[in-house]
Formats: structure tokens, C-alpha cells, sequence
């Protein structure tokens, strides 16, 4: 039986590292996401004969609990995973991690509570005058051994602090906690909380008391939530990265505490996978992982210095005009940011996509790393609404095109269109990668009013003679244009 | 059993193995790649099962039974998240049948 649970815990781990792989390509990564599918089924099916479930004089209760638990947990994540709109695809995912952040805690928490019991009842022997039990641990850190209780005690803080930090992550991005700010002096309190976190954890590992543990995993939880709450919106990204990534590595280390190969190998390829990501999502936004967590960007008023002094004003347009300049386009490009994802206007940009192709203009859709809530998540709402992933660019890919195009089209996109970025050392942007937007011969804005955007950093392309406005919603303005270029 | 020198081997290929995977990743698949690998880490439902299954008492049933539950909801909401997202994206050779669904 031992050999068929292992073979299989194998054979799992291979469909997870060529189903990941499989996920690198847009061609195949469905395919890899069901072979991942197929190894998790497998995995957790085989654990049902496992010796340690089997061999519980309490089994029976046990397996009716572990079905239930399946039952409510996988019942209202499938509930809510399905209906999930696609634009709130961050803050859900967030969720799915804190909730594995989470188990792996409480595994820890289970492993440390059953190796207390153990020192309390060796205890209990002594007290009693049955010191030839002598088996019995004095602490912790013996019954369990000195490398599983490290890494249980170190999983224990991650998974809990990725728990908390994901439910606050979740609420932030979901609109149902708004407060940036916390305490005074938040860095200063996080530091001694830590510290505090520290010395509950050599108290652990060295004694074998109930008090220590439900302290340690408290200040877990809290410190969590510190880290979290004053991290601005815009950063959000980063966090349920680094935080998915944490929890790949709580996964991993609590892998190891019950001796599973699979758990081990699956959380620590997401652990570095995540790692990576994070990196490459915070080098795309030019922001630096530490900054995210001890600057509040996008939270307090970073006021656009360079406002005023470039003179310009906002030039509107219509919608008629829009239509008449893009159907003799030899080349239009399309730079949507999340606000057109937020006013539901991607079906409606990929009909007016549809109308100019059948004229014989090219479009193509320019894509900036962090365009929508979190790198990739703009391709995954236009996909929604039927784009071809091969009309969208990265940023680099088009950046050089920019000066080819008649007509570039942004759609609720601000900050990533921003040119100063490249030119205002003073801009809080300064140094983030940008979208070349203004080199094409004309630029129309789509937008909501006059006001900044999401970081709320005032934006000189909408003053550029070669810019015009078209304000509205963005769903109404698209329309606009579609019946504008379906009258021509 | 794994003994601690075997597992740091395993840590450290399958370390190297995920930043292989990712370094060579378009970003248009970021974002269903991040709801992927959160999937992957839904094999904590494995350790959460064998938790609750060596729980000897009730304190110990009870926290296990929350593992196992956070557990599913991680491998199962992470499923069908990405696969949701994944679902969607298609090449412009099959535009009949991404343009005909809506």
C-alpha cells in the first residue's frame, strides 16, 4: 500500500512541474492546468489509505470529518470560483491563497499541539512518580526533532502571516476595508511585534506549554494583518504574489514535518515560481519588493509637482471625429487599462476591433505589464471577451511601433501612459516603463472626467497638442464610435 | 520518511525547477500562471488530510478539520479559477468560435 501511495505522490509531483511548464505557453496551458488538476485528484485520493489516517484508533470520525471538511471548503470554493466576475479574478485569488496559507498553519499548529501533549503527559508521569517512562520528551523540540520543529515552527509563521495578509489583500482590492493607515510609528510596532514573535518561537521549540503556541500563532496573525493594511492599492499585485509565493514555502516546510515528497516539491516550485513573479512584477511597476511594504505609494497625496508648468489644457473631441480618423487609419492601436474593464466596455472594443479589420485597418491591442490589477490580468479580461491573444503586445514588443500608428486609443489606461515616467525625475513615476503612447500621430483618451488616476498622479499626455479627450463612460464612448465608424 | 540531507536535495531542485518554469513565461500568462502555481500549492490539502487524520482528541479534530477545510477550498477555488481564465484564451485561427459566444 506504502508503495502505491508513494508512486502516486510521484507521479503527482511530475503532473504538477509538466503542468506548470505546460502553463508557459498560451497554446497549451489549458492542457496544463487539467494535467495539474488530474495529479491533485490523484494525491488526495491515495491519502485516504494512508497508514496514519488507516491506523487512528479514531478513523472512523476522522474520515467522516476529512469528507465533510472536503465538502464545505471545495463546495464553497467551487460556488464562488465559478461566478467570480473576471474582473475581480485578484482579490479571489488572494482569497484561494490565504486559504492555503492557512492549512498549512493549522497543520503546524496540529503537529506542535500533538507534540505538547506528549511533553504535558510526560509530565503528568513524573508528577506522579513514574519516572521510569523515560521516554518521555521534556520539550518539544525532542519529541519532534530538531529540524522537523524548526521548519514546522518557521512554516507556522509564514503560512499564518500569508493568511492573515491575504484576507486583508482580499478585503482591500474588494473594496470592504479602505483604511491605509494604522497605527503611528507602523514600521516601529511591526519590528518589535516580530521581535516578540521570535522569542514565543525559542519558547516553543524549548518548552512543551500550550501557552507559548496559541501567543505565537496570535502574533502571527496580527503582524499579518500590520504588514498589509498600509500597503496602497496599486501595490496590491505584489503582495498576493509574495504572498502566494509564501505560501508555496509554508506548503513546502510543512512538507517536510510530515515527511511528504509531493507537498515538498509542489510548494517549493510555487515558493520560487512565486518569488520570481513577485520580482518581475515589482521590476515592471519599478518598484522595489521592499519599497512595496515601507512607502505608502498610491495612499497618501503624492501631488503631480509637474501639474501646471506644462501649460497645456485638455482638447476635447467627438465622437463622429474619432470614428472618421480611425477608419482611414493605416494602423490603430488599442491601449486599454482597467477602467475599461470596470465600465465592461471589452466586448464593445473588440466589436469596434472587428468593424475597423473588415476596413482594412490594423489593430492591435498594446498591453503594459501591469495594466488591470496584476500582470497578465488585461489579456485574461480581454480573452473574456473573445480578443485573439495574437493581436496583443507586451509593452516591448510595441513600444517601437508607436511611431507607425495613426491612431492610438486609450481606454480608462492612465498611469502607464504617462510620459512622465520618462522625462520628470520629479514624478513620483519617474523610472517606470511606459507605453510610448504619444509617438503616434494621434492619441484620443477615453476617459471618465478630468480627475488623476488610481495612483493619482496628474498625467501631461492629455496636454499634448497631438491628444484629444473624449470623455464619458467607457462602455457609452465605445459604442459612440462603433455606430460613428459603422456610418462611414 | 525523508531524511534531512535527501530533503534539502529536494528543495533545491525543485527550487531551480520553478524559477525555470517561470523565467521563460510571456507576461500575458502572468496572472493565470499566479492563480496556477496557488493551485499547485493546494497539495497542502494532502498534509491537511493526514493533520486531521492522525488527530488523537477533539482540540486536535477541530484545527485539523479547519486545515483540511482551508485545504479544499485552495485546490478546488484555485482550479477553477485558472481554468476559467485559461478557458478564454485563444489565437485568432479559431475566431469563429471566441467571436460567436457572446
Amino acid at each position: 500500500m506504502t508503495i502505491l501511495i508513494q508512486a502516486s505522490y510521484f507521479l503527482a509531483a511530475v503532473l504538477f512541474i509538466l503542468g506548470l511548464k505546460q502553463m508557459s505557453s498560451p497554446v497549451t496551458a489549458r492542457r496544463g492546468i487539467q494535467w495539474a488538476g488530474a495529479g491533485m485528484v490523484l494525491a488526495t485520493l491515495v491519502t485516504f489509505l494512508s497508514p496514519e489516517l488507516t491506523d487512528n484508533p479514531q478513523a472512523l470520525t476522522n474520515y467522516g470529518l476529512i469528507v465533510l471538511a472536503i465538502a464545505i471548503g471545495g463546495g464553497y470554493a467551487y460556488v464562488t470560483g465559478k461566478k467570480v466576475a473576471m474582473t475581480d479574478m485578484p482579490q479571489m485569488i488572494a482569497m484561494y491563497n490565504g486559504m492555503g496559507g492557512g492549512a498549512a498553519a493549522t497543520i503546524a499548529a496540529v503537529e506542535l499541539l500533538k507534540a505538547q501533549g506528549e511533553v504535558a503527559a510526560g509530565h503528568a508521569d513524573s508528577l506522579l512518580g513514574s519516572a521510569s517512562m523515560s521516554a518521555h520528551p521534556s520539550s518539544i523540540a525532542e519529541a519532534m526533532g530538531t529540524d522537523v520543529t524548526i521548519l514546522a515552527i518557521v512554516g507556522a509563521v509564514i503560512g499564518t502571516i500569508a493568511f492573515s495578509g491575504s484576507i486583508i489583500a482580499w478585503a482591500k482590492l474588494d473594496g470592504r476595508l479602505n483604511s491605509n493607515k494604522l497605527l503611528p510609528q507602523q514600521q516601529l510596532i511591526n519590528l518589535v511585534l516580530a521581535i516578540v514573535l521570535v522569542g514565543f518561537a525559542i519558547a516553543v521549540y524549548y518548552t512543551g506549554e500550550l501557552m507559548p503556541i496559541i501567543a505565537f500563532f496570535g502574533i502571527a496573525l496580527v503582524l499579518g494583518v500590520f504588514i498589509t493594511v498600509p500597503v496602497g492599492g496599486a501595490d496590491m499585485p505584489v503582495i498576493i504574489s509574495l504572498f502566494n509565493a509564501l505560501t508555496g514555502l509554508a506548503v513546502g516546510f510543512e512538507g517536510y514535518v510530515l515527511g511528504n515528497a509531493a507537498m515538498i516539491i509542489a510548494g517549493t516550485v510555487v515558493g520560487s515560481a512565486g518569488s520570481l513573479l513577485t520580482h518581475l512584477m515589482a521590476k515592471a511597476m519599478n518598484r522595489s519588493v521592499s519599497n512595496v511594504f515601507f512607502s505608502g505609494f498610491g495612499t497618501s497625496a503624492v501631488a503631480g509637482a509637474a501639474a501646471d508648468e506644462s501649460g497645456g489644457s485638455m482638447k476635447e473631441v467627438q465622437a463622429q471625429d474619432v470614428g472618421i480618423m480611425m477608419a482611414y487609419a493605416s494602423q490603430v492601436v488599442i491601449i486599454p487599462g482597467y477602467g475599461m474593464a470596470v465600465a465592461q466596455a471589452q466586448h464593445k472594443v473588440w466589436e469596434l476591433t472587428q468593424l475597423l479589420t473588415d476596413k482594412g485597418v490594423k489593430v492591435k491591442f498594446a498591453i503594459h505589464p501591469v495594466a488591470g490589477r496584476m500582470p497578465g490580468h488585461m489579456n485574461v479580461l480581454l480573452a473574456e471577451a473573445g480578443v485573439p491573444y495574437d493581436l496583443i503586445y507586451d509593452m516591448e514588443d510595441i513600444n517601437a511601433d508607436f511611431g507607425n500608428t495613426t491612431v492610438t486609443l486609450v481606454i480608462g489606461a492612465n498611469d502607464v501612459v504617462n510620459p512622465a515616467a520618462k522625462k520628470d525625475p520629479a514624478s513620483p513615476l519617474f523610472g517606470m516603463p511606459v507605453l510610448n503612447a504619444e509617438e503616434s500621430e494621434n492619441v484620443i483618451v477615453i476617459k471618465r472626467g478630468r480627475g488623476t488616476g488610481f495612483s493619482g498622479v496628474e498625467n501631461p499626455l492629455f496636454l499634448l497638442d497631438n491628444t484629444r479627450m473624449l470623455f464619458g463612460d467607457g462602455q457609452k464612448a465605445v459604442n459612440e464610435l462603433i455606430q460613428a465608424v459603422k456610418e462611414l | 520518511m525523508i531524511e534531512g540531507l535527501a530533503a534539502l536535495y529536494i528543495f533545491m531542485l525543485a527550487g531551480f525547477t520553478g524559477y525555470e518554469i517561470i523565467s521563460k513565461v510571456p507576461v500575458i500568462l502572468h496572472t493565470p500562471l499566479m492563480s496556477g502555481s496557488n493551485f499547485v500549492h493546494g497539495i497542502v490539502l494532502v498534509g491537511a488530510m493526514i493533520a486531521l487524520g492522525i488527530a488523537e482528541n477533539g482540540t486536535q479534530q477541530a484545527i485539523g478539520f479547519v486545515a483540511v477545510l482551508l485545504a479544499a477550498g485552495n485546490a478546488v477555488g484555485g482550479y477553477v479559477v485558472t481554468e476559467r481564465m485559461l478557458e478564454m484564451f485563444k489565437s485568432s485561427g479559431k475566431k469563429d468560435s471566441a467571436g460567436g459566444k457572446h
